[in-house]
């Protein structure tokens, strides 16, 4: 940016803004002819994006004569992980094109085609944006993800330009704070974390909390711990303005003036834009005192976790945050009568906030048209695992398991047969092949053994030994359960001690009841939500994949022997 | 670890230095105990016993409350790490897709377990639970560089590239 940001006051500035960097943008009648944008988040980085982008770089400087004629820019990741490093060329007399599994030489091939014989780079095979979109995004309902891929994260004027912070002057000009709070209510949006609480219901608690010390909290957990998950790294990285202005929105229907965004450590790049994007947010009065000239005041700050899973519960983030042991405390209170400091807490995940702005700005009719009865909206998954298209899909709720594996996520890679995909990270559970066509839902997906959880989907094929699965879950229990109550610290390593004995072949018949046994009363008895869901996985793999713990226990094989013949299998059609 | 084991530690003058610039950057905010442990993890490398009691006297908050967090959290180290850190990523993803083998692989060839240091000091090894690039899996990170789509035969040459 070249010159110094006055502070926003009116729609007028952000419509301003708005046109002008959609002029900076324009194609054609401007002299500008191409718009160059590679995609870095961190799946890209680590894939050669940084190279990629050189190379863009040195391509335009040796071209002298079209040099100012190209837009150059960077954004946040596309969501196509199997594809990175990837950019997307829009130019004034061709269609908008994405490029992917980038190299130098293959950047060269399309600076070739594009600029000195003005087509399109086909023997590269482009996705190509407007009509030809790749199955992967054709399925998709980009609401939450809208900017991906478009917007450079560092730069405001950029979200600005995307229709940012427009839901925040409807809200600060035009609404009152339960006008806000009623339209969340009426949309039907569920907390993203994975428990699926009301957020609506969760607002108002928060703004009739009376707080002694006249103080109350917005807070954001960003402490994404569920293993395969990573939209909310993603959102953080590629679209951090979302969730600021999200919270802002919060911070004034709740009647709070402070809050903080938890981050997880394993995040370094998702701290970095987010601390970027605070600090301009500051600049440009939209953080800070007197936001937009209303008269409102809200602060924000990061906090960093240190590596702790169960710091996802809420209770233990608020600890946290206090500099203290991350460690849940019982229910009620409840964080929106006593949170941080003994203070009134909001507190809501990232995905979550993230909707905010466009239920605001759009309506909460607008937003509950797509979804179920009880479940509106979109939801972010992380399609990872045995699939071909691995990636970050968002899809209207209601949409079959089967068509977001098969659809979207290409099916099974090498050819291999699907054998259940694991939802919920250590909390949810295994959902077999028969139940692939229930719509995704909370209630349904509970319905089938496992929650929707905060998004993680990992796709499984014939290869996984289930009890060994289960066994790893168990294991990441086991190492991040926080010990303070004796179901979740003891019982769980009675339950790893005996799946380590049955994967190594040493089972005893007795074992599988046991198992039963002790999940019946760790969920029962455990203090939060980590110890009442930990025999989750353990459970969902024992009701529809038994069979592979009978059989451990029955020939007394580890799951090396015992699946031995895929692996020679798989060996013999390599050497092929 | 009991703290008897841990062996005693003399502060080297330039590490004073950086732990007492640490405390008084974060002293009097609320719940300035994890942000200076992260900053000295960072600066000095390791959290000793030593340190541990001087933030506890600078901040006035009992050893056993800073000890305590210390311990809680798996970003902090009592013990020293090597010049360069590895870290195994042992999410769901990089789990179904062999990231176990990985970790035996490493542990076998450098002789440690996760949370240990190598004897010269060269390398220490870390179990992470998802690092979020799951669509990478399974990944490697060494220091602050990320390799994806590792495989066992070939972690070692990566390794070894950082001697």
């Amino acid at each position: 940016m070249d010159r110094k940001p006055e502070k926003i006051k009116t729609i007028e500035d952000l419509r301003k803004i708005k046109e002008s960097v959609k002029r900076a943008n324009m194609l054609g009648s401007t002299g500008k002819t191409h718009k160059i944008t590679v995609h870095m988040g961190t799946c890209g980085i680590a894939s050669g994006s940084d190279t990629v982008k050189d190379s863009v770089v040195s391509e335009i400087k040796s071209r002298k004569n079209i040099k100012d004629s190209i837009v150059l820019t960077t954004s946040g990741c596309v969501g196509f992980c199997a594809l990175e490093p990837m950019l997307t060329l829009e130019s004034y007399n061709n269609q908008p094109a994405i490029y992917y599994n980038l190299d130098s030489q293959k950047v060269a091939e399309i600076f070739k085609s594009h600029m000195d014989n003005s087509r399109i780079a086909s023997e590269l095979d482009p996705i190509i944006t407007d009509s030809k979109l790749g199955d992967f995004f054709k399925y998709q309902e980009s609401r939450v993800l809208r900017n991906r891929g478009r917007i450079n994260p560092f730069d405001i004027e950029d979200y600005i330009a995307a229709d940012g912070y427009f839901a925040l002057e409807k809200a600060l000009k035009t609404l009152d704070p339960k006008k806000i709070i009623s339209a969340v209510s009426e949309s039907g949006l569920r907390g993203r974390g994975g428990a699926g609480f009301p957020t609506g219901k969760k607002w108002e608690l928060c703004s009739f909390s009376g707080s002694l010390a006249g103080i109350k909290y917005v807070v954001c957990n960003g402490d994404e711990g569920d293993p395969g998950a990573f939209m909310d790294r993603n959102l953080l990285e590629s679209d951090p303005h979302s969730i600021l202005e999200g919270m802002i929105i919060a911070a004034f229907a709740i009647g709070s003036d402070r809050g903080y965004i938890y981050v997880r450590a394993e995040y370094p790049l998702a701290v970095e834009t987010l601390e970027y994007a605070i600090k301009q947010a500051k600049q440009y009065g939209l953080i800070g005192r007197d936001i937009l000239g209303s008269g409102f005041s809200f602060d924000v700050e990061i906090y960093q976790g240190a590596g702790a899973f169960v710091c996802g519960e809420e209770t233990a983030l608020l600890r946290s945050i206090e500099g203290k042991r991350g460690m849940p405390k019982p229910k009620p209170p409840f964080p929106a009568n006593e949170g941080l400091y003994g203070s009134p807490t909001l507190i809501n995940n990232v995905e979550t906030f993230s909707n905010i702005p466009q239920i605001i700005l759009n309506g909460a009719k607008w937003f509950n048209s797509v979804g179920t009865e009880t479940s509106k909206g979109t939801k972010i998954f992380a399609l990872a695992g045995a699939v071909n298209n691995v990636g970050l899909v968002e899809v209207p709720m209601g949409m079959k398991l089967r068509d977001i594996i098969f659809k979207i996520g290409g099916g099974i890679a090498g050819g291999k047969k699907f054998k259940a995909v694991q939802l919920g990270g250590p909390s949810g559970g295994c959902i077999p092949e028969k139940f692939l066509d229930i719509p995704v839902d909370y209630e349904r997906i509970k319905e089938a053994g496992s929650i929707v959880g905060s998004g993680g989907m990992i796709v499984l094929d014939e290869d996984t030994c289930m009890a060994n699965l289960a066994r790893y879950f168990m294991d990441f229990i086991q190492d991040e359960s926080c010990g303070q109550c004796v179901p979740c610290r003891i019982g769980t390593r009675r339950m790893l001690e005996i799946l380590e004995k049955i994967t190594k072949g040493k089972g005893e018949e007795s074992d599988v009841q046991k198992l039963e046994r002790l999940s019946e009363v760790i969920r029962e008895t455990s203090l939060c939500g980590l110890g009442k869901t930990a025999p989750n996985p353990v459970i969902s793999t024992l009701n529809y994949f038994r069979d592979e713990y009978e059989e451990h226990i029955a020939t007394q094989k580890s799951c090396e022997r015992l699946h031995i013949k895929t692996r020679i299998k798989e060996a013999e059609t390599q050497k092929a | 670890m009991r703290i008897a084991d841990i062996p005693k530690y003399d502060l080297q003058p330039d590490e004073i230095q950086i732990v007492e610039k640490i405390i008084e950057k974060h002293k009097g905010r609320p719940g300035a105990l994890i942000p200076v442990l992260q900053d000295i993890q960072k600066g000095v490398g390791f959290l000793p016993v030593e340190i541990q009691r001087k933030i506890a006297r600078e901040l006035g908050i009992p050893e056993k409350d800073v000890y305590g967090v210390a311990t809680f959290y798996s970003f902090f180290s009592m013990i020293p790490r090597g010049r360069n850190n590895i870290r195994i990523c042992l999410g769901t993803a990089c789990f179904v897709k062999g990231g176990k083998k990985i970790a035996d692989k490493i542990e076998k060839e450098l002789g440690i377990k996760p949370g240990q240091t190598t004897e010269d000091r060269e390398y220490s090894l870390q179990i992470n639970r998802c690092l979020g690039a799951c669509g990478l899996a399974p990944i490697v990170v060494i220091n602050d560089k990320l390799y994806q789509k590792v495989k066992p035969e070939e972690v070692m040459d990566i390794v070894y590239s950082y001697k």
